[in-house]
Order: structure tokens, then sequence, then C-alpha cells
């Protein structure tokens, strides 16, 4: 636990006041804090180190380059890929998964299918959409169970030779369900369809080995993992990246331009068309370090407890209904109280210093799933405490009286 | 009915004034909320929604002898609150001076800065809505 106050320290942000109450920041699914590290190495890299990646033969260049790509290798060893060109660093997850929603379009014909499922976010859905209109393939769609589980025995029926990828989450944002994304990237793969996991809510909270999965893409974004917005990866086995078109035309991205025609740069640059966050990739790497430094073991632990003891909590508020109960679950937890609108809760948590979101979190087909409008939801990161929680709890009873 | 659309804004001016705290405040606008009289569902439409991220707001006019008069409801109480200020402001009241009406009272009494962005675009969308009315039934 000292460990943990430690490091709670190292987040400049958890001191700050909102509406005079020392701030309780429950909406880490959305975006996690930053530590002092993280911020300070964008104000170090832009005072001292500020130039443009891999095409300068001068000094701060080759200082940037060096640090851009070792944050690549950073993070191919934090998910255990093969090769750091596996690595590509997009602007987050959304643009992750647009990548390979646009450069898989080659590779399908009308008639083939995409399988998503019922509690992907918006951004694992609108692009597979999109795809499907381009392309004439069909998207099939894997139902959930009442717990908010992936019904696997409706996978086993939609999935087929037709299938040419399959794209799920492989924890929900909105209900916190912790999907078996290794069952289902073997079943996939049994059928020789393809698997994008998008790993945004994963990657901060449990340990991913893309080796051990034998998954063929992995995304997920910096600022859910303490480091900075802008800055997304995406993991793609070499052999699949390969055999993809480039996702955008531009600098960087070529091995030579000619009026006419051009060639294109190997892994990963083919796929890092002009010039990317450098700032943010270089900073990205410290949060990695605290992560590693903490252990994914330790956060997911710790976390459990979070989540065990705040459900419990919660369950003894009376009209309390939790979305999402699946056994196996990461923190989050979404709620609603019987005869409040979660948008009243949230204003009124809001103005005594709680942060939670409130609404759709992104996924409206889990709304309709579940005939509710929108929830409340409580997102934790290693830095929240027990305390927070209790404080949480007093706050919504007392939003409770005020609006019942 | 028909005090002019100042005198009520600083009428409510002056009510808020007497709040020293959030809790108040926000107290009185959830009684506001709870207190707006009910809307029949059949005049809840997809005409007469203003959808915003967090919730919805139904508003329907009518124009009684030379006024208008505005009924609304939402689905969160709090935004029902708003919705019911806006109205007690704003109806009964003849299309022009809708129209016209600055409604800077909101900023005196702190509506829009104790709202977060996301609810002060859901009021912006009230006001036009409302402007909208006045001026198809002018």
């Amino acid at each position: 636990m000292n460990k943990k106050s430690n490091i709670r320290d190292r987040f400049p942000l958890l001191n700050v006041k909102v509406n005079s109450n020392t701030l309780i920041y429950f909406d880490n699914a959305a975006t996690t804090q930053k530590p002092k590290e993280v911020i300070d190495e964008i104000t170090k890299y832009y005072q001292e180190e500020n130039s443009n990646i891999h095409r300068g033969v001068h000094h701060l260049s080759q200082i940037s380059t060096d640090n851009f790509e070792e944050c690549r290798v950073k993070v191919q060893e934090f998910l255990n890929a093969e090769f750091s060109h596996e690595i590509i660093f997009t602007k987050g997850t959304t643009d992750s998964i647009n990548l390979v929603s646009t450069c898989f379009q080659d590779q399908l014909q009308k008639g083939d299918e995409i399988i998503i499922s019922e509690m992907e976010h918006h951004s694992n859905i609108v692009p597979w959409q999109m795809c499907c209109q381009k392309t004439g393939a069909n998207l099939k769609v894997v139902q959930i169970d009442d717990r908010g589980n992936l019904d696997m025995t409706h996978f086993k029926e939609i999935i087929s030779n037709k299938t040419k990828i399959v794209a799920i989450t492989h924890i929900s944002n909105s209900l916190g369900t912790i999907n078996p994304v290794k069952e289902i990237i073997q079943l996939s793969h049994d059928k020789n369809a393809k698997v994008l996991i998008d790993g945004a809510q994963a990657a901060a909270h449990l340990k991913v080995d893309v080796q051990d999965l034998d998954v063929d893409f992995y995304c997920f974004s910096a600022h859910k993992l303490f480091g900075p917005t802008g800055v997304g990866v995406l993991y793609g086995k070499e052999k699949i990246l390969n055999s993809l078109s480039p996702y955008q035309g531009g600098g960087e991205m070529i091995e030579k331009v000619e009026l006419y025609k051009s060639t294109y740069a190997p892994l990963p640059h083919k796929f890092e068309a002009g010039t990317p966050n450098i700032a943010g990739v270089i900073a990205f790497k410290k949060s990695i370090n605290l992560i590693q430094e903490i252990g994914l073991q330790e956060i997911s632990n710790y976390e459990d407890k979070l989540l065990q003891y705040a459900t419990e909590k919660l369950l003894e508020i009376k009209g309390l209904d939790i979305i999402g109960t699946s056994e196996k679950k990461s923190a989050i937890i979404s709620f609603n109280i019987k005869g409040i609108h979660h948008y009243d809760l949230g204003v009124l948590l809001d103005k005594m210093g709680v942060a939670i979101r409130t609404g759709h979190h992104c996924t409206q087909p889990v709304m309709v799933r579940f005939g509710v409008p929108g929830t409340a939801r409580i997102s934790f990161a290693y830095y929240n405490t027990f305390e927070e929680i209790d404080s949480c709890i007093i706050a919504i009873n007392k939003a409770k009286k005020m609006l019942l | 009915m028909n005090t002019s659309i100042s005198k009520i804004e600083q009428e409510i001016i002056e009510e808020f004034e007497l709040f020293d705290n959030w809790i108040d405040k926000y107290d009185y606008l959830i009684d506001l909320g709870k207190s707006l009289p009910k809307i029949d569902e059949s005049e809840k439409t997809l005409e007469n929604i203003i959808t915003g991220c967090q919730s919805q707001v139904w508003l329907n006019a009518k124009k009684i002898d030379n006024n208008i008069v505005f009924t609304a409801d939402s689905d969160a109480i709090m935004t029902k609150g708003i919705i019911a200020i806006l109205i007690r402001v704003l109806s009964h009241q003849k299309p022009n001076d809708i129209i016209n009406a600055k409604l800077d009272f909101i900023k005196t009494i702190g509506l829009n800065e104790q709202l977060s962005q996301t609810r002060a675009n859901g009021l912006t969308s009230m006001i036009k809505k409302i402007k909208i009315y006045a001026l198809a039934l002018k």
C-alpha cells in the first residue's frame, strides 16, 4: 500500500480541488491522469530535443529519432511482440481500428463476413460498417447475455469459412466484461479468419502477450495507460501488415517517389505517413516504465480488490442496479439508481468533487440491449483508494437524497 | 400573465441571490424540475425532441391569442428545472419579444457556468428551439 501512496504523489492532478473538494477521479476508462515524469518528458522534448525524426542528419534529429524508436522497442517488449516493426504508432485506438478496417478492404469480397460483438465501443462498430458498405461484406454480431458475457455458443454458430475478420474488444468499456479473447482467436483461426482485439480498456490493467494470444491485430491508446493523448498503438503480425496496402500516403511512408508512381517504405514506416506525435510517443515510454515498475499483476490484483469493495458498497444502496455482472470483470462499474437519471447523478457528484462518466459510453447497442438510456459509470486506476470509494458512496447517497 | 420578459428575469435573479451555496441552488432547480407540469406522452415526438448526449428534452409550442405558450419535459430532472426557468420567462409572451430576448439573466444567475459544456450546449439548443418556434408562429 505504501508503494501505492508514493505512486499517487506522482500524479499532480490528483491533488487538484474541484468545486472546493479534493478531486476523486473515477473516470479512468475514459482517460487516466498523467504522472509527473510523463508531463516532464513532454516539456523536456520541446525545450531540449524538438526536431523532426528519421530524416534529419543533425544532432537533435538523431536524439529524437533514437528516443522515438526506443519507445517502439518498449512497446514491443510490453506486448511481447516478435519484432519492433510490428508496432505501428497511430493517433489512438480508433485510428488503429480504422487503419485495419480500411487497409483490409482489398482482401474482402462481396459476401465475405466480418464479426463484431454487441458490446463493442462505437469505434469498433462504425469502421466495420463503413468497411462493409465499401466492400459488400456482411456484418455479423455476437450477442451478449444478461450478465454482459459474450454468448460464445452464438459466436460458434455465426463464425464460418465466410468470416474474414473478427473484431472484438478485450474488455468492455461499459460493462467491464473481460472477454475470452484467446478462445475467440483460436476459433477464428480454425476458420482462417483474422482477429483484431480492441485492447483500449485492457492494456493498462492486465498483461497482454500478443504471441501467446496469437492475435493478428491488437490496438490500444497511450492516454488510457497514464500516457499522453494522441498516441495509439497498432500491433500487427509482420506477415499480415506486409500484405496490407498503405493507409495514408505522404512523407515518411515512402521508399522512392517519382511523379507518377512511388514505392513504399518497409514496416513500420509504411503505415506512419506524416510527422507523428513525437513528444507524445517519447513521453509514452515513461508511462510504460511506470506500469512496469508497479507490475501488471500488482495492478490487476489491487484493482480487483477495488472492484469488489466498490461493488459491495454500491449494492448496499437501495434501488441501485449494476449493469454488467460478469464473473470476469475489470474495474469498471456501470449502474443506475431507480427513479434517478444518470445525468442528474453525474452533475451532483461533480459538485461534490467526484468525477464519474454518465451516458451511453459510446456503446449505444449495449444500452439498447439492457433497456436503459444510459448509465453512471465508475472506473478505477491503480492510484484510486478504498477511502475514495467510501467518499463516493457518501456523495451518491447525498445526491440520491436530493433527487428523490 | 403578460409580465414583461425583463421583469421576470429580474425576479429570478433576485430569487437566485438568496442562495449562498450550490446545494440550495441545485435543490431549487430540482424542485422546479419536479413542479413542471407533465406533458402527454403523445406530445413526445421526434419533431419536438432536442437530443443531447446526456438527456433528452421535448418542447412544444402553441399560439394562444397573440402569445406563445410553451410546454416541455425531460428525462433528467435538472434539465427539466432549467426548462422550467426558460418557460417561466418566455412562455405567454409575444413572438417578437421571444425572438429578441437576450436572456442575460442566465449568465447573472450563473446557470451557464454551473453547467458543464455538455449541458450548456443543451441550454443553447433549448433557447434556439424556443426562438425557432416563435419565428414559425409569428
